[in-house]
């Protein structure tokens, strides 16, 4: 294992982008912090900076006035970074597909690692993902 | 003379999980104007509801906002049954019941929420976690009762899809007698604390006729001394036959609003008290076939205030147009006053203090310039580049001798 991925995989600084969401899986992220079932004892911590991030959790339906601001921000994660789509809206637009003011789901956009589909997916099912995404990584060469 | 900077807040920033976009004009440490840009969230949700029928808009309307995730539904219902002739001749007894409860349920979370969120904007992160593992029971109870953490799907028009089973009652009353110690503390840790007092009374001051001016709802208003609430003003559900008072504080500053936001919390958990003592038995769907022609009404108190949705009907089973008023969209623009004059650090609790909820706000985003501001992009700018240099260019060949 290289040292890059030994950086990516341990304590994951996440930075969180909401695209055009409902607040849902904005708020279930921000359960995931506190203290049932703080994420913050393996390293998970939600930080400020998109510049420190080594992971990008997306929601939302990609709104055609944030997409833009979105793909700013992906260009500022220093890399290699993960791209997590939280949430039904993120994976595949749910029922906003046919809105006149959504561009398209998250994975033409940009290259995603891990879906986790929910409405909004339970913070089991979201730190189930990423112990999945980091064991992945780390068998990969 | 002081030097007038603007800050840019945004959209994507850790202040707040929306993105949205503020621009403080600051002189020094002094707020003196602010400009608030929405519009990454809007969704179309208005122009979605007209293609659905409507047993399907509940579903649409509940993803308008993860937080009221029951009041937008409930409003929408009502504004449907006002067209067959008022929630009360509709729905059945038990599931008014079921919807009030729900109704306060959701409450409950939401000022939790907020609750946590300011404590973390001043620097309480303690608050935040306290408040957040005591939201995590309410969630339960809803996980019990509905099915599901957030978005509750328990509204249908003529009543609700499920039912609150028997042997469920006991246990969310034991729930919430767990709840109101916690509730206790924290009356204890905002109201006692010399430092969260300092911090936030006599700050992002929204006086009575300022909020008047700028139609403030919920507890926004009622921490301004306004005496209004939909649950009491425009009956619904079963609020009428209950005991609650209405909370009001006079100040105006965000202590009061603070305030407001726990007190209510003793009210919630005695009206969910009260409606499971006096739940009858009996139906919880009236089987509603059709919906005739006409157009209805229908107005919530939802945590933030009041959210009004308005349905116009042709008889077929769509709605011809669905019109949706959050209450954010009135408390957001309310902090042009409550910003302005404060210092920049006081800034972010103001702008949180009125539990904005930008997903709600964005129905329609218009963009108004006014006429004396002229925003160039980058094709502008290399056009204004060229067209100098043309400039110049003429003027050298007119300048050479012919």
């Amino acid at each position: 294992m290289n040292i890059k991925k030994t950086a990516l995989t341990k304590s994951i600084w996440v930075f969180h982008i909401s695209a055009g969401s409902c607040n849902n899986c904005d708020i279930e992220i921000l359960d995931c912090l506190t203290p049932r079932f703080d994420l913050e004892r393996f390293g998970i911590q939600l930080i400020g900076s998109a510049r420190h991030a080594d992971a990008l959790l997306i929601t939302g339906a990609m709104n055609r006035k944030s997409v833009p601001r979105m793909k700013k921000v992906y260009e500022q994660v220093p890399k290699p970074c993960v791209v997590v789509a939280v949430g039904t809206c993120a994976c595949s637009q749910h029922m906003f597909r046919d809105s006149y003011n959504m561009i398209g789901p998250l994975d033409e956009i940009l290259p995603v690692d891990l879906y986790i589909p929910g409405c909004p997916p339970k913070p089991e099912a979201m730190i189930s993902g990423i112990v999945k995404l980091v064991t992945k990584i780390r068998k990969s060469k | 003379m002081s030097h007038r900077v603007i800050v840019p807040i945004g959209p994507y920033h850790p202040l707040q999980e929306e993105p949205e976009f503020f621009q403080l004009y600051v002189e020094g440490e002094k707020v003196v104007d602010i400009d608030i840009i929405i519009g990454y969230n809007h969704r179309g949700i208005e122009k979605l509801a007209e293609g659905k029928h409507y047993d399907q808009v509940p579903f649409l309307v509940e993803r308008i906002c993860g937080i009221c995730s029951s009041s937008h539904p409930y409003a929408y219902v009502l504004a449907v049954e006002d067209i067959l002739g008022g929630e009360a001749n509709v729905v059945p007894e038990r599931a008014l019941y079921i919807r009030t409860i729900v109704n306060e349920l959701e409450r409950i979370h939401s000022h939790l929420l907020w609750l946590g969120l300011a404590g973390h904007f001043i620097g309480y992160n303690t608050v935040w976690m306290w408040a957040w593992k005591y939201r995590e029971p309410v969630l339960d109870m809803f996980e019990m009762i509905t099915g599901n953490r957030n978005n509750y799907a328990m509204m249908k028009v003529g009543g609700v899809r499920r039912d609150i089973k028997e042997e469920d009652i006991s246990i969310v009353k034991k729930m919430l007698d767990e709840l109101v110690p916690a509730v206790d503390m924290f009356k204890g840790a905002v109201m006692d604390d010399p430092v969260i007092q300092a911090r936030l009374k006599g700050v992002g001051i929204l006086t009575k006729q300022q909020a008047i001016d700028w139609c403030v709802v919920g507890p926004t208003a009622r921490a301004s001394g306004l005496n209004i609430d939909v649950r009491r003003d425009d009956v619904y559900g079963v609020y009428d036959r209950l005991n609650w008072n209405v909370i009001i504080e006079k100040d105006g500053d965000i202590f009061a609003k603070t305030v407001v936001r726990i007190l209510e919390l003793y009210e919630c958990v005695s009206i969910i008290r009260q409606c499971l003592d006096k739940m009858p038995k009996g139906e919880i769907d009236a089987d509603v076939k059709d919906i005739p022609s006409g157009e209805g009404l229908g107005r919530v108190e939802a945590p933030r205030g009041e959210c009004l949705h308005y349905v116009k009907s042709d008889g077929t089973n769509r709605p011809v147009r669905h019109k949706i008023r959050a209450p954010s969209f009135m408390n957001v623009a309310s902090n042009k006053v409550a910003c302005i004059g404060g210092t920049i650090s006081d800034a972010t609790i103001t702008l949180a203090a009125v539990d904005p909820c930008y997903c709600c706000t964005e129905r329609v985003a218009v963009m108004r310039k006014s006429d004396n501001e002229k925003v160039l992009n980058g094709w502008d700018l290399i056009k204004l580049s060229q067209e100098k240099t043309d400039k110049i260019k003429e003027g050298m060949l007119n300048a050479r001798p012919q």
